[in-house]
């Protein structure tokens, strides 16, 4: 390869030249790039720096435009950088701040570029160099360079000494260790009086505050004097927001900074300072009423004023007050319902936010009705929006806010019918969960499925399967709710249901099922009724549900919610006649005789099943029919009991399915456990217990096999096999979902039986306290007397729904930044410690009794914080990294030393920084007094 | 602070870029692509402000410009509406009524125009002035260096070096 020639140089294609090139694209822009770039390759070797440097302009366009990888190049950025001319710096330093990383591997060779120009007496190339700093900045840079950039901080020259303090952020953040050398003159930075300076301090200080607030309180006074002379809108903002952070902290600071707060809010012209106010209020200051009406007066201004920015941050802010100032809400109620019909989407969403946060147990009805109309209406992304957060916020906490669950079913079939719907999945979880909670709503969750179930057309609908999914198992598990089992029957086996995907198929087939199982059954007790049967089986089961059913006739009667009152068995003894019956079996075996074929295998087994069981029964039927009700007796006996079988099967309730559930099987005697189960793991690995179709079983027989399979499982946990444990681990994780909660299982608190177990379904009431389940007492009449109509019972499993502990909020994001910071605060302050920096909780009445010591005797009180501070220094110590040890112990040394003591500081100190250091600590004199009490109040006397 | 500043043109073509927070090659090819999905549909009046991964997006848009600041959620828009509004009139004055195909043949100058304005993703300097005359005063280095550097019997020199 030959390398670029004197011709090359000359005649060199600049920047310009590829920019008109590519705008021309007389050979396609892939093309003309791929070209340019070949050029680059070339002409960056050159060792004329000047066609080095164009070549790299050139890339670092492709690169930062067009994206392509300029890695290649770093070293040959690195060599014009080191031309003395200015304008190939510039375009080294704009190419290496586009193209390095923290990987990048030459990027230890620009250390000594950088250190040569941060030192360097032209400032416009510091500038270059900070402004590379604080893009390429890793942990070694931020080391190595601390010393020059600690310099440049009380540079005379202002340009440069905004832009070190902006970069000391980066070298902060990289390397903590940086805080000790550069802090104090970062703070010295915030007195200074020029604006440019000082916006450049305040605006490190609020990106700090923002990671770690506490470390900061007790620079509040120099903030709150910034706060209350500044005149600058840039500083100001950024003070507010440092004050935001501070202020919910220190409820004595927010008492300071109210006032000055108001005043900005109601003095300033500028918006943008306007609403950082509104935002401080409503943030942090919300106690304060007068501050918060003020506040909330200017959100009302921004949200009818014209500017759809002001009006979207309105409602922002709207929605920061709503949970602690709910009037505040309510008074701008119409505007916020107007702007549902905005014509920007982020300005709807954050209406939609706000209407769901006035939404309670009275309104929910009235806000609901509203906003399903607004999502009829809406574009499918915001109706989606809409319904998805109507769903969520019922649902909240076990539907909390949901006083009649009849009317909330009938929203929810009523919102899966709108065209838009995608909620499918959220509504079918909540009707089934509703259906299994709610004992009372079930009448009206078999009318609204029915209603779902009917309509040919929603079978369309791919995002409705699963809804339809829902209402079919809930009319097949409460089909004796159902006003017309054959109507019902039709309607799960429609031929449109070809549509449907597989396994929702097969829950509509098991519902089908269930609905068979039922009409043959009363018709059959019906025929032992009026053939007043002497069988004892007939007999039995004919009296409890002939029971039930006028019970629930009752029910309707006396709810009057209900206008047809013929129901229950009045009305289905009318209606199952023989014909009917054969028709019905007729009906099931001409739609499920071609799914005997079905390639899903889940189908094929249910239609089987459907189809054996009529092949069992229909024979004898026919028969019986035929001949007569005294041979019902002696033949119809045998299918009799098969359908009655089936039927006590299928009426077993389901429940909610607690998670501890599983705790509750006992080991059975028998069993097992020394033998190594590894082999049995490999095999059963992939082997996934049914969950989607949970309810799809009468009863999960295979769910108790899963229990104590899991169980084992859990036993051989403690085998301590290496290699099993591993593996569990793994399966653990892939399966959590069948696995017990670790470590809960000797902690089960609650005594709700394992919803499946049948020999406790007998005993619930005795042994659930909490857990009010209604049982047949529920359903005499007496009890259903008071017509208000009561919240009716939702079954809870507490201490499965209890909401899972929050997550432990990091305390510190960035540890050892902060730790550095408070280091250095404090230890500049002597180490006397002040109380608001303390985060233990028995603090807080230490904090007060040192309000009302504040005049008496401020020694006593120092003594007591020194003992406290103890704590949080060695807590901190737990949580970082070794390296940080020194520094610990140099605190606690200074803290047994007398105040004054200031000569023998540590040695890292260097001397010009103890020097200042000195007279720092003389000008905070007053601070420290304060400190030793109270931190804030004092400051600001 | 500000991630990052982005130009975009009406047609979905970056006219700059400016990086303050770090994100790989392929990251900035991601979000440049999403943002000009979300920014460049929205209707004429609507807000200037759009949320996105849990940042927010300060866009204005001047004449067939877009111009995008991501800010962190706690940050001022209005404030963000400000800078931007900064940065185009000092653009328009170093160009003297500027356009699109100013910044789209001088996009190293937009740059450094921008760097005098933001540092570390933090307004630096709020005097247009100021700007203005530092800038000169680069331009001016950048010139006398040039001359050197153009004549041909320092091209000569370099040659038979």
């Amino acid at each position: 390869m030959s390398g670029p020639s004197l011709m090359d140089s000359l005649f060199q294609r600049t920047l310009e030249d590829l920019i008109k090139g590519l705008r021309q694209q007389l050979i396609g822009e892939q093309a003309f790039i791929s070209k340019a770039l070949e050029e680059i390759r070339k002409e960056i070797k050159s060792t004329d720096l000047s066609t080095k440097s164009t070549a790299l302009l050139k890339l670092s366009y492709l690169s930062s435009l067009h994206f392509h990888d300029m890695s290649f190049a770093t070293f040959h950025a690195l060599e014009v950088l080191s031309s003395p001319r200015f304008s190939h710096k510039k375009i080294a330093y704009h190419g290496i701040s586009l193209s390095f990383h923290d990987s990048t591997p030459v990027l230890l060779l620009i250390t000594n570029h950088l250190r040569k120009d941060l030192t360097s007496t032209n400032e416009f190339e510091v500038s270059l160099s900070l402004q590379c700093l604080s893009r390429i900045a890793n942990v070694d840079l931020a080391r190595d360079l601390t010393p020059e950039v600690f310099i440049l901080l009380s540079s005379n020259k202002l340009y440069v000494r905004k832009k070190a303090i902006a970069v000391v952020l980066r070298v902060f953040e990289k390397y903590p260790d940086s805080v000790r050398v550069c802090f104090k003159r970062l703070v010295e930075n915030l007195e200074n009086s020029d604006p440019q300076i000082l916006s450049a301090v305040v605006g490190v200080f609020c990106e700090l505050a923002c990671k770690d607030a506490r470390s900061y309180l007790p620079l509040a006074p120099e903030f709150y004097k910034i706060l209350v002379n500044s005149k600058n809108n840039w500083i100001l903002i950024k003070v507010l927001k440092i004050f935001t952070k501070l202020a919910s902290l220190e409820p004595r600071l927010a008492k300071r900074v109210v006032e000055p707060i108001c005043d900005h809010m109601r003095r300033t012209g500028a918006k943008s300072l306007l609403f950082e106010c509104v935002q401080t209020v409503v943030t942090s200051l919300s106690e304060y009423d007068s501050a918060v009406r003020l506040a909330v007066g200017k959100i009302r201004e921004f949200l009818v004023d014209e500017d759809p920015n002001l009006k979207y941050l309105g409602l922002r802010a709207l929605s920061i007050v709503a949970p602690k100032h709910l009037w505040a809400v309510s008074e701008n109620k119409e505007v916020v319902i107007k702007s549902l019909s905005d014509a920007d989407p982020n300005i709807k969403i954050g209406s939609l936010r706000l209407v769901m946060a006035m939404v309670s147990e009275h309104s929910v009805a009235e806000i609901s009705r509203v906003l399903v109309n607004y999502a009829l209406k809406s574009d499918p992304e915001f109706c989606n929006e809409i319904l998805g957060s109507i769903l969520s916020t019922c649902s909240r906490n076990l539907y909390e806010i949901i006083v009649d669950f009849d009317w909330y079913v009938s929203l929810l079939g009523e919102m899966s019918k709108i065209p838009h719907c995608q909620k499918g999945e959220e509504i079918e979880n909540q009707l089934i969960d509703i259906g299994m909670r709610v004992k009372d709503v079930r009448p009206e969750l078999v009318h609204v499925s029915r209603d779902l179930l009917i309509d040919p057309a929603l079978l369309g609908n791919t995002f409705l399967h699963r809804v339809l999914s829902a209402a079919a198992w809930a009319s097949g598990e409460y089909v004796e709710f159902s006003r017309n089992p054959l109507e019902l029957m039709e309607a799960l086996l429609q031929p449109r249901t070809c549509l449907l995907p597989p396994h929702i198929r097969a829950i509509y087939i098991q519902s089908a099922f269930k609905v068979l199982v039922f009409c043959l059954s009363t018709y059959l007790m019906q025929w032992g009724s009026t053939a007043s049967s002497a069988s004892p089986d007939n007999l039995r089961s004919g009296v409890s549900a002939s029971v039930s059913y006028e019970s629930f006739d009752n029910l309707s009667v006396e709810n009057g919610a209900d206008a047809t009152v013929t129901r229950g068995q009045t009305y289905t003894s009318a209606s199952i006649t023989n014909e009917s019956i054969l028709n019905l079996l007729n009906l099931v075996e001409l739609a499920l005789g071609p799914l005997f074929e079905s390639p899903d295998v889940e189908v094929q087994e249910r239609a089987r099943n459907v189809l054996g069981f009529i092949d069992l029964t229909k024979l004898e039927l026919l028969n019986s029919s035929v001949q007569g009700e005294k041979d019902l007796e002696r033949r119809g006996v045998e299918c009799s009991k098969t359908i009655e079988l089936m039927h006590d099967a299928f009426s077993k309730e389901l429940g909610p399915v607690s998670l501890s559930a599983q705790g509750k099987v006992y080991l059975p005697d028998g069993l097992m456990l020394v033998e190594n189960l590894v082999g049995m793991e490999m095999i059963c690995a992939d082997i996934e217990p049914p969950s989607s179709n949970l309810f799809s079983f009468g009863i999960p027989y295979e769910e108790k096999d899963g229990v104590s399979f899991s169980n084992l499982q859990i036993e051989a946990d403690s085998e301590e096999s290496n290699e099993a444990t591993s593996l569990l681990a793994e399966h653990r994780k892939r399966h959590g979902l069948y696995y017990l909660p670790l470590g809960k299982s000797e902690i089960i608190s609650n005594d709700y039986p394992p919803a499946n177990d049948p020999t406790l379904q007998g005993n619930i009431n005795d042994n659930a306290d909490d857990l009010v389940k209604l049982t047949e007492e529920s359903l005499v009449p007496k009890r259903k007397s008071n017509h208000a109509k009561p919240r009716p019972v939702v079954v809870k499993l507490d201490e499965v729904d209890a909401k899972p502990v929050g997550v432990k909020k990091a305390e510190y994001k960035d540890d050892s930044l902060s730790g550095a910071v408070r280091d250095f605060l404090y230890g500049m302050k002597d180490m006397v410690p002040t109380s608001s920096q303390s985060n233990l909780p028995g603090k807080a009445s230490s904090k007060r009794k040192g309000k009302e010591k504040q005049h008496t005797d401020p020694h006593v009180e120092t003594k007591g914080n020194l003992v406290d501070y103890g704590n949080p220094s060695s807590r901190r110590r737990k949580h970082r990294s070794h390296g940080k040890e020194r520094k610990h112990r140099s605190a606690r040394e200074k803290n047994a030393e007398e105040r004054e003591d200031t000569g023998q500081k540590e040695k890292e100190k260097s001397s010009y920084c103890h020097g200042r250091h000195k007279s720092r600590q003389r000008a905070e004199e007053p601070l420290n007094v304060s400190a030793q009490t109270t931190v804030i109040p004092d400051f600001l006397l | 602070m500000i991630h990052f500043v982005l130009l975009i043109s009406r047609q979905g073509k970056v006219r700059l870029i400016k990086w303050y927070s770090p994100y790989s090659q392929k990251e900035r090819t991601k979000v440049i692509r999403e943002l000009s999905g979300v920014i460049l549909t929205r209707g004429p009046k609507l807000c200037n402000f759009v949320e996105w991964r849990g940042f927010k997006v300060v866009y204005k848009r001047y004449a067939s410009l877009y111009f995008c600041m991501c800010i962190d959620q706690d940050d001022n828009e209005l404030e963000i509406l400000e800078i931007i509004h900064h940065y185009v009139e000092i653009l328009d004055r170093y160009f003297g009524s500027v356009c699109e195909l100013d910044l789209i043949f001088n996009f190293h100058k937009a740059y450094y125009i921008l760097d005098e304005i933001l540092i570390a993703g933090e307004l630096q300097e709020s005097s247009k002035k100021t700007v203005a005359l530092l800038i000169a005063a680069q331009d001016s280095l950048v010139e006398t260096a040039k001359e050197q550097a153009g004549s041909i019997s320092n091209i000569i020199a370099q040659a038979t070096k």
